[in-house]
């Protein structure tokens, strides 16, 4: 058993995070130089970090798989970032801010953490602004904002549809700065491929050279993990082609807890499937659900073209449904009720889409304006799908985006290995069990700039770690055994190609442990990845030579991982006996189909410990809700 | 959804590293025209690669357009013959049944090719290092709302910084010439206030940088803004240039 000790600092929620600042111990600032931090990602997260860190004087090494660290996928989140600034004086304020995530989180994230994610985010903005990002602008010249889903506010701030790439690389440039001032070194296109632990202790990281195939070991005095979610275990997902899991789980392997795997968020506003050849699916912004309103057929397969289908024959299912927050209902329910009024055979032209329509909204503010607020998503959903939805009503459907699950660590952002600090999507700490929409930067930015900097040097100075070189025999027996792992994986030569298991495992995945999970799916699922994962192991093909560029062996070692964090996940989906959030057990809901909580018997947080390949301890983390009480969730 | 497939050569570059000659092979498909350009690829390789052969090395990422990632020059275009898109948005629809397509990887002295379509653009960060930042510390900084910026000014400074660093704009210049890239910085920060303190030290520092690193000069063909997948304007270039002349005169400094 692992002992969890969340370490949330004593005191009222509002004073917590700086009694906790005061409390911390500091490093001397000319001891800084002596200290090394590696940094695995180079996303908003790890991008922050390794700025701030630099800043501060620390050594700091950045490691990522990408050509250049601003590819990270956090370029691609499109809609915005929130902050509890009340600058639109609705009524915002960090209190309200807290609440609304911890509700709409379905109560199963740690108070102290939201709250301290809330009180942060302001800082985030002016951060951003100092750094140059363009935030969009009023007449005025003060910063404009927009809503989003789950909240009554406009607290999202935004750079047109790309807002993620403008906080990366303004995180970048801050980056860039530490680079060229020689505390921040940068090395791309290496993959982390095992965490080093000397007496239990983080120590460094094993990485492959994804140019010269080297096995290359990096050691530091502490490790902090910032790369991104799982949601490529479903094959098809919203994530970029490359975004894994493999640095968390050969973490979790060495012993870092993993908390909540089955919280996974279905996103409500992707482009529907074109075919079996696809490679991923394409998001679009929840911002459109500011004006675009969603509706099917009141009739079973009707075939008809929406423009043909008359108002009084359309089923505004969500405004129906949830009237007070209406077609900005949060994720998890937006995309449940989605894929109910399909399954009841109600889907856009029999498709497993539904449409988000602009008509009123082009009637009521004019072409112009929709075209200047949401120009850029529309070109991009008609460069895709070679339909004009100035026109014709998009087709969306829900979509794998984001994992609320990850690594668990306590409050200072450490995992369950003294050392591993995991921060961003990479952790499960702030968003429950559904995040909300222009949350993740916020928590990426609100981890990198303003925790991780204060929590490291709390480690480093109280628990003073040694440093320990490279020639240590711990280092060379991690290599070694990435080094057995990959000629192990280039010898089975079997019949069946990464990418076609890969599929098979996505399917599994989504049929069973997506949108709406049943006790008997689960049973099954668990077998059937368990069967293909020993296909795999006995029948994948991956061509090529380890000494070179090999994207076919970077494909095999991520998906080995995913065929064992799946099975995880469908553990974690089955032992919950209740819904939640984006976890939703069909056993368990209301007669109007609505997620039936059990606060009694899963007010917790799952943290899995590895023990060998498909088995795992669970370990609890009760949350105690000490401000906002439990209440159940209702958007209607 | 459309059904009637397109049967297609591609004429792709293959080439095992930087010191080994390459040379085009062709591969014939059969794709829904509804499919993205590097769902082709990925087809194709998935079949290379059930016939035991090498797959096709290219890059690839977010495949929304946005990361810079993906760059193939595709029938002569950086990105393809479709303006305003990057590779990854192209789809097979604007394709006829019976073509040859013609892929290459980007191709200049400073983005060293690694192997097949894959080439090394770290040569963008160089100059991104060099100054391509606004100088504040974290937490030292005013209130968001503290510098009123007007409407037109924020949107053309996001006009600048939406380049997305593919380096289609360094292909399709025939002197290989990275000027609309690094304009593209340089405006975003000469246009906002907060970019004016070390405005004439930045943009010597990465031009210093950008001639260092093998890009050519610019000869106004506006090459770069004809392929680049986010219309960056070659106006970008035109100030960049009048900040380089200014600082050289009035504010010369040691860089």
């Amino acid at each position: 058993m692992i002992k969890l000790d969340s370490k949330i600092p004593e005191g009222r929620i509002q004073d917590k995070w700086n009694i906790h600042k005061f409390n911390m111990k500091l490093v001397n600032p000319a001891n800084k130089r002596k200290y090394e931090i590696i940094i695995v990602g180079s996303g908003l997260a790890g991008a922050s970090a390794a700025a701030s860190l630099g800043e501060l004087g620390y050594n700091v090494k950045v490691i990522t798989f990408h050509d250049s660290p601003r590819r990270a996928h956090s370029i691609a989140a499109q809609g915005g970032i929130n902050a509890a600034k009340n600058y639109q004086n609705d009524g915002d304020s960090v209190y309200r801010l807290f609440y609304d995530t911890i509700k709409g989180g379905d109560f199963r994230a740690r108070e102290a953490n939201v709250y301290r994610l809330a009180e942060v985010s302001n800082n985030i903005i002016d951060q951003c602004v100092a750094q140059g990002v363009p935030f969009a602008r009023e007449y005025g010249g003060l910063l404009d904002n927009r809503s989003f889903g789950g909240a009554l506010v406009s607290r999202t701030f935004y750079a047109k549809g790309q807002t993620g790439q403008q906080l990366l690389l303004g995180a970048y440039s801050a980056m860039n700065r530490q680079i060229s001032l020689g505390t921040v070194k940068l090395f791309t296109r290496r993959e982390m491929l095992d965490v080093v632990l000397v007496d239990g202790v983080a120590k460094g990281v094993i990485c492959r050279n994804l140019v010269t195939g080297e096995i290359e070991k990096y050691s530091a005095h502490a490790v902090i993990l910032a790369t991104g979610g799982y949601s490529n275990v479903f094959f098809l997902s919203t994530n970029a082609m490359n975004c894994n899991a493999t640095a968390i789980w050969r973490a979790h392997k060495k012993g870092a807890a993993f908390a909540n795997p089955c919280y996974t968020q279905i996103h409500p506003t992707c482009l529907p499937i074109h075919g079996e050849g696809q490679s991923k699916l394409t998001l679009m912004s929840e911002s459109l659900r500011n004006d675009g309103r969603i509706w099917v057929s009141k009739i079973k397969g009707d075939m008809r073209d929406p423009n043909d289908i008359p108002e009084e024959e359309r089923d505004y299912y969500l405004e129906r449904k949830y009237p007070t927050y209406g077609n900005l209902s949060p994720r998890d329910i937006s995309s449940r009720a989605a894929k109910e009024a399909v399954d009841d055979g109600r889907g856009a032209k029999g498709q497993e889409a539904v449409y988000l329509d602009f008509r009123d909204a082009i009637n009521r503010l004019g072409e112009n304006v929709i075209r200047e607020r949401y120009g850029n998503l529309f070109e991009i959903y008609e460069t895709i799908t070679g339909e004009n939805p100035y026109k014709t009503p998009m087709k969306i459907y829900p979509a794998p985006h984001y994992t609320m699950g990850g690594l668990w660590v306590d409050y200072n952002l450490m995992s369950t290995i003294p050392g591993l600090f995991v921060a961003g999507e990479a952790n499960f700490s702030d968003h429950g069990a559904n995040r909300l929409g222009a949350s993740a930067l916020m928590q990426g930015l609100a981890d990198g700039y303003f925790v991780i900097p204060y929590t490291i040097g709390n480690y480093l100075a109280g628990d003073k770690p040694s440093y320990v070189k490279t020639d240590h025999e711990e280092f060379n027996k991690a290599a070694k055994e990435i080094e057995d792992m990959t000629n192990k994986l280039l010898s089975i030569k079997g019949k069946r190609t990464v990418d076609d298991i890969h599929k098979q495992l996505g399917r599994l995945m989504w049929n069973k442990v997506g949108m709406a999970r049943n006790e008997q799916g689960l049973k099954e699922v668990i077998n059937e990845i368990k069967e293909l994962r020993e296909e795999f192991w006995k029948n994948v093909n991956v061509v090529g030579d380890s000494n070179d560029v090999n994207q076919c062996l970077e494909r095999a070692g991520r998906l080995a991982d995913f065929l064992e964090l799946g099975e995880l996940m469908a553990i974690d989906a089955l032992h919950r006996n209740e819904s939640c959030g984006g976890h939703f057990r069909e056993e368990y809901q209301t007669e109007e189909g609505e997620a039936k909580r059990d606060d009694e018997n899963f007010a917790y947080v799952a943290a899995w410990e590895f023990k060998s390949v498909g088995e795992w301890e669970l370990n609890k983390e009760p949350l105690v809700f000490e401000n906002i009480q439990l209440a159940t969730r209702s958007y209607k | 959804m459309n059904t009637n497939k397109l049967n297609l050569t591609l004429r792709i570059w293959r080439q095992k590293n930087s010191n080994t000659p390459g040379k085009f092979v062709d591969y014939k498909v059969s794709v829904s025209p509804d499919s993205s350009f590097l769902e082709m690829l990925d087809d194709l390789n998935n079949d290379l690669e059930s016939k035991n052969q090498e797959p096709i090395a290219f890059e690839s990422d977010c495949r929304e357009g946005i990361c810079g990632t993906c760059g193939l020059v595709i029938q002569g275009h950086p990105h393809g013959p479709i303006p305003r898109i990057a590779t990854c948005q192209l789809h097979m629809r604007n394709f006829k049944d019976g073509e040859t397509i013609y892929v290459e990887p980007f191709r200049a002295k400073a983005f060293p090719i690694i192997k097949d379509l894959i080439v090394d653009r770290s040569a963008f960060d160089k100059i991104q290092q060099a100054g391509g930042y606004i100088s504040v510390n974290i937490g030292s900084v005013p209130d968001g709302n503290a510098i009123p910026i007007p409407k037109e000014v924020a949107n053309e400074a996001m006009d600048a910084a939406t380049c997305i660093g593919c380096g289609a704009c360094v292909a399709a210049c025939k002197n290989a010439s990275a000027m609309l890239f690094v304009s593209a910085k340089v405006s975003q920060f000469a246009l906002l206030p907060q970019g004016q303190p070390e405005r004439y030290e930045r943009v010597q520092k990465m031009v210093k940088v950008m001639d260092e690193l093998g890009f050519g000069s610019c000869s106004n063909t506006y090459a770069c803004e004809a392929e680049c997948p986010k219309g960056i304007s070659i106006k970008n270039i035109a100030r960049m240039n009048r900040d380089y002349i200014v600082a050289k005169i009035a504010k010369e400094e040691v860089v």
